[in-house]
């Protein structure tokens, strides 16, 4: 059985660790995210933000510690994970569109498959949210022929189809061309605006410091520090934090 | 005795290519459900599947398909259980194009890139979906090309079904050179009806390739 605690946070991690080998790449972490709540992860590469986010969907298991999402464990049973990854929409930074399907097909393979809707409604829903990602015309077009900015948003588009309760980013806008970034920040502050449960990683600081709740630091697979934005440019409490961001600012 | 190689003799040889055609399918259907097991065993996490299907297409790529022949022949044949040349071939050439699609195949599914498997995880899909869906179409338009061109192996490889005794082209070939004794005309022309039947499939796997490199270049 899937138990549910009501009015859960979207995402509860408590004491995870988490090794590749030897390595040690998630040390005791603790984290809570409200629902509705909008999280921007950033810290030096290699500091476990892409690792942290990839537990909550189980891309990578975790060998300590206990993850709840959505008032669901994760770590309790492949039952809850396939549940969970149904809630859970994910947007990488190389897009990983499928290439053999059309942006349209591409949208609406997960809820066919997955929640097996019919046909009619799969496609209503993917174009709705091609119009929400404002790629209408590009439906029929395969990912190949759309520039990396359009990929982008049909991948958001892809997964917003499953109605996400959660919303990751893995550096979405790290591998576009600086003129395309805008279009999917954009995209993203429109997903912020309508209250979605986001959890971003990027090392876009204008976009953190006004769409952020709060700001989680990483570095060498620990969380530093948590703070809203204000506090965290302006009055951050670490060394580690100044240190970094100290760096990105130059 | 012997006698002038005749238009009877030439028309023995072309329909013997009918049996060489139909081993060579029943050997690539087989293969082609077998090469399927096999490679998805071998992608798989399972330790077990996994090192058996290693273990399976060791064996079968290690050993010359010959032997592969007699043992299933003469090895069925000491349980009492009396195989026909055909079924002992077609069981053999079955095992033999089950390891090599099943390894060709593994190759093509590792070569679908790891965000592939992680988009398709990440959307919810299960397993069977994932593969069919979204990994399995992508290999396979990799695979297309060391794939026919293995069907071009196999249909040589058939040849040596004629060595248990079954009568397909090659073996057809010997009947008549045995009766006419023109070696020179009668396995010329085996090999003109060979390369007839596989040259075509050698151009086919190139244009395919071209077409596929192409196409995911768009
Ligand atoms: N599959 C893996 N096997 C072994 N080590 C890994 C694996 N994935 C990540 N790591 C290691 O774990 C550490 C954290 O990696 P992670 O990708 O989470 O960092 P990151 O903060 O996202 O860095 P970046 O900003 O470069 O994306 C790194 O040292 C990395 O080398
Ligand atoms: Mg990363």
């Amino acid at each position: 059985m899937t138990e549910r605690t009501s009015g859960a946070a979207a995402v509860r991690m408590e004491k995870v660790g988490k090794w590749f080998g030897d390595f040690h790449a998630l040390k005791g972490i603790d984290l809570e995210v409200a629902n509705g709540e909008r999280i921007v992860i950033c810290g030096p590469s290699g500091s476990g933000k892409s690792t942290l986010i990839r537990t909550l969907n189980q891309l990578e298991p975790v060998q300590e510690g206990r993850i709840f999402v959505d008032g669901m464990e994760l770590t309790g049973g492949d039952r809850n994970v396939d549940a969970i990854r149904r809630e859970v929409g994910m947007v990488f930074q190389s897009f990983n569109l499928f290439p053999h399907m059309t942006v349209l097909e591409n949208c609406m393979i997960a809820p066919r498959k997955v929640k097996k809707i019919d046909k009619a409604e799969a496609e209503k829903t993917a174009r709705h949210f091609l119009e929400r990602v404002r790629i209408p015309e590009q439906a029929d077009k395969y990912p190949a022929q759309l520039s990396g900015g359009q990929q982008q948003r049909v991948a958001i588009a892809r997964a917003l189809c499953m109605n996400p309760k959660l919303m990751l980013f893995d550096e979405p806008t790290s591998a576009l061309d600086p003129e395309m970034v805008k279009e999917v920040l954009d995209t993203m502050i429109d997903l912020a605006q309508e209250g979605m449960t986001m959890l971003c990683v990027t090392h876009e600081m204008s976009f953190a410091r006004s769409v952020a709740d709060r700001i989680i630091f990483m570095d060498r697979g620990e969380i530093v520090e948590v703070a809203p934005p204000d506090r965290f440019f302006d009055a951050p409490e670490h060394e580690r934090t100044r240190n970094f961001l100290g760096q990105i600012s130059h | 005795m012997i006698r002038e190689f005749g238009t009877s003799d030439f028309l023995f040889i072309l329909f013997a290519v009918r049996w060489t055609l139909l081993l060579s399918a029943i050997a690539f259907a087989g293969g082609a459900v077998g090469g399927l097991v096999i490679a998805l065993a071998r992608v798989s996490q399972n330790r077990i599947f996994s090192g058996l299907a290693l273990g399976f297409i060791r064996v079968f790529q290690g050993t010359p398909l010959l032997m592969q022949l007699f043992l299933v022949f003469f090895g069925i044949n000491i349980f009492g259980i009396s195989v026909t040349p055909l079924l002992a071939a077609a069981i053999a050439l079955t095992l033999h194009a089950s390891a090599f699609l099943g390894e060709i195949w593994r190759g093509s599914i590792q070569a679908v890139p790891g965000g592939q498997h992680e988009a398709s995880w990440a959307l919810g899909l299960g397993y069977l979906d994932r593969m069919k869906s979204i990994i399995l179409p992508q290999a396979a338009r990799i695979s297309v090309a060391p794939t026919v061109g293995f069907l071009v192996q196999l249909i040589k490889g058939t040849s040596l079904a004629s060595i248990i005794g079954f009568v397909e082209m090659t073996r057809a070939g010997q009947i008549i050179n045995n009766a006419t004794f023109e070696p020179f005309t009668v396995f010329g022309l085996v090999a003109v009806f060979y390369f007839i039947l596989c040259w075509p499939l050698s151009i086919a796997a190139r244009q395919l390739e071209r077409r596929f490199s192409r196409a995911t270049a768009r």
